[in-house]
C-alpha cells in the first residue's frame, strides 16, 4: 500500500484526528479498571439489597468503601464519555450538532462525577 | 448529471445476522443504557446524602414494578456490557478473530450476561429473605 505521511507525521503518529491513540488506549485502561470495581459495586449492592438508609450510610462510610466508590465514579464517567463521544462522532454529521452534542456530554459527564463523588464524601465524612 | 447505474458497496441490511453482529452493537445500545444507569447512580448517592426521608422516596421508586424492571435492564446491560467488553479486549490483543472463535466468544457474551443477570438477583432477593 502507498504510505502517503511524511517521515515526520510518521514520528509523531498524531494521525488526521491530532488526538493518537490516546483516546483509544485510555478506553482500554479504564476498561480493565472498571471490572474489578464494577464486581465490588454488584456484590456490595447485593449483599446490601432491602436495607435502609442507616445501613447504606454505614456501609458507605467505611474508608475503603468511600475510596472505592470514588474511584469507581470516575473511572466509569471516563470511560462513559469516551464511549458516548465515539457514539456521538459515528451517527451525528452535521458539524455544529456534533460539536453541541460533545460539549453537552462533556459537561454532563462532569455534573455526574460532582454530584456522585461530593454526595460520597459527604457521607463519608458528615456526622 | 444523469446517475450511472453500478452496483453499490455491501451495506448492513445485505449481510445475514449473526452472532459476531448482535454482539457489537448491544455492546454498543447497552453502553448507551449504562449511561443512563449512571444519571440514576448519582441520583441514588444525592438522596443518599441527603437523608433518610429523601432516600426512601427515591428506594420506594427504586422498588415498584417500573423499578424492578429498570434495574433488571440495568443489570442485564452491565453484564453483558462487562462480557462483550472483555471479548473486546481480547480482539484488540489479536485473538478471536478466526470465524469460529469470533461467533463461538461473541455467543459466550449472551450466555454470560443471562446467567450472571439471573444470578445477580436471585441472590439479591435471598439477601432480602424472599426465599
Amino acid at each position: 500500500m502507498t504510505d502517503f505521511n511524511t517521515p515526520l507525521s510518521k514520528v509523531r503518529g498524531l494521525g488526521s484526528a491530532k488526538d493518537g491513540t490516546h483516546h483509544w488506549w485510555v478506553q482500554r485502561v479504564t476498561a480493565v479498571a472498571n471490572i474489578p470495581l464494577i464486581l465490588f459495586v454488584v456484590i456490595s449492592f447485593v449483599g446490601n439489597a432491602g436495607k435502609g438508609h442507616a445501613d447504606w450510610v454505614a456501609w458507605l462510610k467505611q474508608p475503603v468503601v468511600s475510596v472505592l466508590m470514588i474511584l469507581f465514579i470516575m473511572n466509569v464517567v471516563y470511560h462513559m464519555r469516551l464511549g458516548l463521544q465515539v457514539v456521538i462522532e459515528d451517527y451525528v454529521h452535521s458539524h455544529g450538532l456534533k460539536v453541541a452534542s460533545l460539549l453537552l456530554i462533556t459537561f454532563a459527564c462532569v455534573l455526574i462525577a460532582a454530584l456522585s463523588i461530593f454526595s460520597v464524601l459527604r457521607i463519608a465524612f458528615g456526622g | 448529471m444523469a446517475q450511472a447505474k453500478r452496483p453499490l458497496s455491501p451495506h448492513l441490511q445485505v449481510y445475514k445476522w449473526g452472532a459476531h453482529m448482535a454482539a457489537s452493537i448491544i455492546n454498543r445500545m447497552t453502553g448507551v443504557a449504562l449511561a443512563v444507569g449512571t444519571i440514576l447512580l448519582t441520583w441514588w448517592l444525592v438522596a443518599l446524602a441527603s437523608g433518610h426521608e429523601y432516600f426512601n422516596t427515591v428506594q420506594g421508586y427504586a422498588g415498584s414494578i417500573i423499578g424492578r424492571l429498570v434495574l433488571f435492564g440495568l443489570t442485564y446491560a452491565l453484564m453483558q456490557h462487562l462480557a462483550g467488553g472483555i471479548r473486546h479486549l481480547f480482539m484488540d490483543a489479536g485473538k478471536l478473530y478466526d470465524l469460529k472463535a469470533n461467533t463461538t466468544s461473541a455467543r459466550f457474551t449472551f450466555v454470560f450476561a443471562i446467567i450472571a443477570t439471573a444470578a445477580i438477583w436471585f441472590a439479591a432477593y435471598k439477601v432480602m429473605g424472599a426465599f
